[in-house]
């Protein structure tokens, strides 16, 4: 990275996130601003300093639950989209129901699924984000591979090979690109339905829960601290996908056909 | 062997949407024999049915009326024991797989073991003269150098017949020229059987054995014209016997209109 990139891509949204902390510190300060309405930067600090080794161990259990709950529906996802592209037919009855699930809001479905298994256990948040991951992933990695330059189908025709070769050595390959922007979408969705989640009961060792208990608590500084933990797990699994779709699509040209 | 045709049509037709008010008759009436080793082009104005001709051979469409034979077999047994090669306008490579993974993708889907398919492919790759570029990715090639690999991936099986459907359509004339060489020489040195579709006419005079001109609205055979030329070079494409050759195509070629104007 030169000196300028690096100045305009890293140094410029730096500077920018630092200038509104302090605005956000100075507006606080000379205002008088309570606690309760708006804490500010420098309370939140605090807090994450205070409690730092619990905000790390609440991040670990909610990005543990996400992390498995975003491969679960990674998984699932391709394996379906694999079946629907294959069958239209399946494309056709899947495509409607995934939909619907996906249009199935967390808040409905968490309460439902904690009480539907114990109370000690992850496994209820997990099937949270494996279905709300489940849907970009296979939307966008059906549109890959049903995507088939015509020249490649025909190729593979003159070559009398069956349909699992066409998809084993066309049709996969060519998803890869629309498969990680699914899961690009999929990574930050998986962390935010495993922290809201845990706001409808089930095990309390997460963020989410961390939250909730702060706020009804007033103690609002802690649950910031809490919040700035999430959005921190959200990035990681951002950057962790963008750098796994670096990986997978390297060497290719960005707009292949 | 030797008394069987590379490729044999007898009376084929091809209707597309049979039985539909939207029916069109693509190919009518179609005889056609080809040796094996000859070169032969189809040659013709857009919607004359050439392409779809070659793709009835590949089995790639399935004819409306007469029958097709490959050595002797069906078109469909012919592709499935691998009888043809064949390359599109289109390169077609894979963009995902180096230039010699390209190369090997029909050994690949054939089950060819990998130590087998590398020496394939890197003699392949010295032939159309790439070795240079086993590595490279096809985006990072040129066109004539992504249709040199497709040329190669077609004669991965040491096909008897190669099917070419425009392949130096996209290519500037200096390239074009050059690649017609290299094509001249690949079949003299592989000894196949090839079946080129072209709309241009030096092209078909300086690669063919025989010149097949079609005609549209029904398509077919209008006039094959046997084109004798001397071992080819670059010198050929400037000795009168060549442009002889060039104007009876092109008369050939004309000569339906001619009749349509005096019809009219």
């Amino acid at each position: 990275m030169t000196a300028t990139l690096f100045a305009r891509r890293v140094l410029t949204p730096v500077i920018f996130g630092g200038l509104l902390l302090v605005l956000w510190q100075v507006f606080v300060d000379l205002r008088d601003i309570p606690g309760y309405l708006l804490p500010s930067p420098s309370a939140i600090g605090t807090q994450l300093r205070e409690n730092l080794g619990d905000i790390l161990a609440s991040s670990r259990a909610s990005g543990a639950n996400a992390l498995i709950g975003l491969i679960a529906g990674i998984v699932l996802a391709v394996l379906a989209a694999v079946v629907a592209a294959w069958a239209p037919l399946v494309e056709r009855l899947l495509t409607p129901l995934a939909a619907a699930v996906s249009a199935m809001p967390i808040v409905a479905l968490a309460p439902v699924l904690s009480i539907m298994f114990s109370a000690t256990s992850d496994l209820p948040r997990r099937i949270v984000v494996a279905i709300v991951a489940f849907f970009p992933v296979f939307v966008t990695t059906v549109r890959g591979l049903t995507r088939i330059d015509p020249i490649h189908a025909e190729l593979m025709r003159s070559y009398a090979a069956g349909g699992w070769d066409l998809t084993r050595v066309v049709r996969l390959p060519g998803a890869v690109p629309y498969l990680f922007t699914g899961v690009r979408v999929a990574s930050s969705l998986a962390v935010i339905s495993a922290v809201v989640a845990e706001y409808f009961g089930g095990l309390q060792n997460g963020l989410g829960s961390r939250i909730t208990s702060a706020a009804s608590n007033t103690a609002y500084a802690r649950a910031w601290a809490y919040v700035v933990a999430a959005i921190g797990l959200g990035l990681v699994f951002y950057l962790a996908s963008l750098g796994a779709e670096r990986l997978a699509t390297r060497g290719r040209a960005p707009s292949s056909t | 062997m030797t008394g069987v045709p590379a490729v044999a049509l007898s009376a084929v037709g091809k209707t597309f949407g049979a039985g539909k008010p939207s029916a069109v008759t693509a190919l009518t009436g179609i005889d056609l024999t080809v040796a094996p080793g000859e070169f032969v082009s189809l040659i013709g104005p857009s919607g004359c049915g050439k392409s779809t001709l070659m793709r009835l051979v590949a089995d790639l469409e399935q004819p409306s009326a007469g029958t097709i034979s490959v050595f002797g077999k069906t078109a469909h047994q012919a592709r499935l024991d691998q009888d043809y090669g064949i390359a599109f306008q289109a390169a077609g490579l894979l963009p995902w797989r180096t230039v010699r993974a390209n190369i090997e993708l029909p050994l690949e889907v054939h089950g060819v073991s990998r130590p087998q398919r590398r020496a394939r492919a890197e003699e392949l790759l010295a032939m159309v003269g790439l070795s240079d570029f086993a590595g490279h990715r096809p985006d990072q090639l040129s066109g004539g150098m992504q249709q040199r690999v497709a040329i190669a991936r077609a004669l991965a099986e040491r096909p008897r017949l190669l099917l070419m459907d425009e392949p130096f359509g996209a290519l500037d004339e200096m390239t074009r020229e050059r690649m017609q060489g290299e094509l001249v020489r690949l079949s003299a040195q592989t000894g196949c059987a090839v079946i080129f579709v072209t709309h241009s006419i030096p092209e078909a005079v300086y690669l063919s054995n025989r010149v097949v001109v079609m005609s549209p609205r029904p398509g077919q055979i209008s006039a094959i014209v046997p084109i004798a030329l001397p071992e080819r070079t670059e010198d050929t494409r400037e000795d009168p016997t060549f442009f002889a050759a060039v104007t009876a195509v092109r008369e050939a070629l004309r000569a339906p209109q001619r009749v349509g104007l005096e019809l009219t």
